[in-house]
């Protein structure tokens, strides 16, 4: 390489490059340079805590998401964690930047998308992943059709995901045992080593049913390994469900009329014994179905003066109607 | 007289100064990001001044949002073209911009050999000047 040591008549140096991106605030290696620009560096838990604003989200986490003790309790852990990371660093005392992949285990409908969706900005605002963005995948998206279309793509979404989380659902599905010739180990292998090396650029939540998960681990130790925080959703209770249930009605503007409050929380009670209840999305299809009957029958009345009482009210007979207890 | 004196083509911006590193070239990337440009790399080994438009790495960047993977991206190129110029474009799509807002050369081969004056004699003792840069005089494929 030919080093540079022409120099212009006149200029005593090349002038250092300086980038033009807008300094943000004291990295981890220039301590120092807080008391000149940017807030001064954090001392204690409760000052990262106020320039993060981590608080907020995890304030939000308790307060949007009904139930989930455990998850939440863990992603404090974490949380904390992370910040007493940050004031590691700022006194000097280097710790290997954290492994936080993580795998994401629970029934159907339990918020394993949502709560993938608060930890993107929860490490975003701690400063772990550069933008708050999640990208989520399936298999489809990282697996090719044909010889050699496999790895193209899954570096194509990995560079997509670059600097956030990428989340892929019904990660299970990568692996096929009962294909040897599936290319989905080839992503996997892909998968593996960004997660390995780049571990600064990115986070990868995995995310799928329980047992399936812990089959897909066995037959890939080394994706077991590389993740270390496996959280565990639980089902919820019919309690949760019914909270739920008022969360996404007021939501959406409608509210349960008299006695409906109460035919819903049997309906639970029996669907919650049918095969395939699938928690919170259950809920939510239950409570269309029933907004679909709420309409049809102000809509057969067709000469009633509607008030906005009529229209936010669903009526017991609404939920009442459901096929699960005719059959009962 | 000389006609290239420091043995580096100087074209696009930072082209006077020492070879960016990584890091460096990652801030350029995020400060084009933060402007909303998209970025692109070319690759060539004519570096004729006039040679205006490269041979396109891949496709333009548009969906990509943060420097590590257009890094990643610039990496392969340099893997797979190891003695070739390369350079980065940012692309301002900005209605009535729709132009490159910067560009920068990121790799260079290890000589560069610069360019020779072409005189050439044309009617009424006239003289017509051109530079040749002396890469081309090898077929394409073998020029460093």
């Amino acid at each position: 390489m030919n080093a540079l040591d022409y120099r212009f008549p006149g200029a005593v140096k090349p002038a250092p490059v300086t980038a033009p991106a807008p300094d943000p605030g004291p990295g981890p290696e220039a301590p120092a340079a807080g008391a000149m620009d940017g807030p001064p560096p954090a001392r204690s838990v409760a000052e990262v805590l106020a320039q993060t604003q981590v608080e907020d989200v995890l304030g939000e986490l308790d307060r949007d998401l009904v139930g989930l003790v455990p998850v939440k309790a863990r992603i404090r852990d974490i949380a904390a964690l992370l910040v007493i990371d940050k004031l590691r660093t700022q006194h000097g005392l280097t710790s290997q930047s954290p492994s936080l992949h993580m795998c994401f285990t629970g029934n159907p409908g339990t918020g394993k998308t949502t709560v993938a969706m608060r930890m993107a900005q929860i490490l975003h605002r701690l400063g772990y992943v550069r933008t708050g963005q999640l990208v989520a995948v399936t298999r489809d998206d990282l697996v090719g059709q044909y010889i050699g279309h496999t790895a193209p793509k899954t570096k194509e979404v990995l560079k997509k995901a670059m600097g956030g989380v990428l989340f892929i659902d019904e990660a299970y599905y990568l692996y096929r045992p009962e294909n040897e010739r599936d290319y989905g180990q080839e992503a996997i292998e892909i998968l593996l080593q960004v997660m390995e090396n780049q571990r600064d650029d990115l986070v990868v939540i995995l995310a799928g049913y329980k047992d399936r998960m812990d089959t897909f681990f066995q037959s890939n130790p080394g994706m077991s390994s590389r993740i270390a925080h496996h959280l565990d959703f639980p089902d919820y209770s019919g309690g949760e469900l019914m909270q739920i249930a008022q969360r996404m009605l007021d939501a959406q503007n409608y509210r349960f009329g008299d006695h409906a409050a109460e035919a819903f929380r049997r309906y639970l009670g029996l669907r919650m014994a049918q095969p395939h209840f699938a928690n919170a999305r259950s809920v939510r299809n239950a409570l269309d179905r029933a907004r679909l009957r709420q309409a049809s029958r102000l809509f057969a009345d067709r000469n009633r003066q509607l008030t906005a009482d009529d229209l936010l009210t669903i009526e017991a007979g609404e939920i009442l109607a459901s096929s699960l207890f005719r059959t009962n | 007289m000389m006609t290239n004196p420091t043995g580096r083509i100087t074209q696009g911006q930072f082209s006077f100064l020492p070879d960016l590193s990584d890091k460096q070239i990652t801030a350029q990337i995020r400060y084009g990001l933060d402007k909303g440009y998209a970025w692109s790399i070319e690759y060539t080994d004519d570096p004729h001044p006039r040679n205006t438009y490269w041979e396109m790495f891949g496709m333009p960047m548009f969906d990509l949002h943060d420097p590590a993977g257009i890094l990643g991206e610039l990496n392969d190129c340099r893997k797979t073209f190891p003695d070739r110029y390369i350079r980065m474009n940012a692309f301002d799509s900005t209605r009535g911009v729709e132009s490159v807002a910067m560009s920068f050369i990121v790799n260079r081969p290890l000589t560069e050999p610069g360019f020779g004056v072409v005189r050439q004699e044309a009617e009424a003792r006239h003289l017509r000047y051109t530079v040749h840069p002396y890469a081309t005089d090898r077929p394409e494929g073998e020029r460093r």
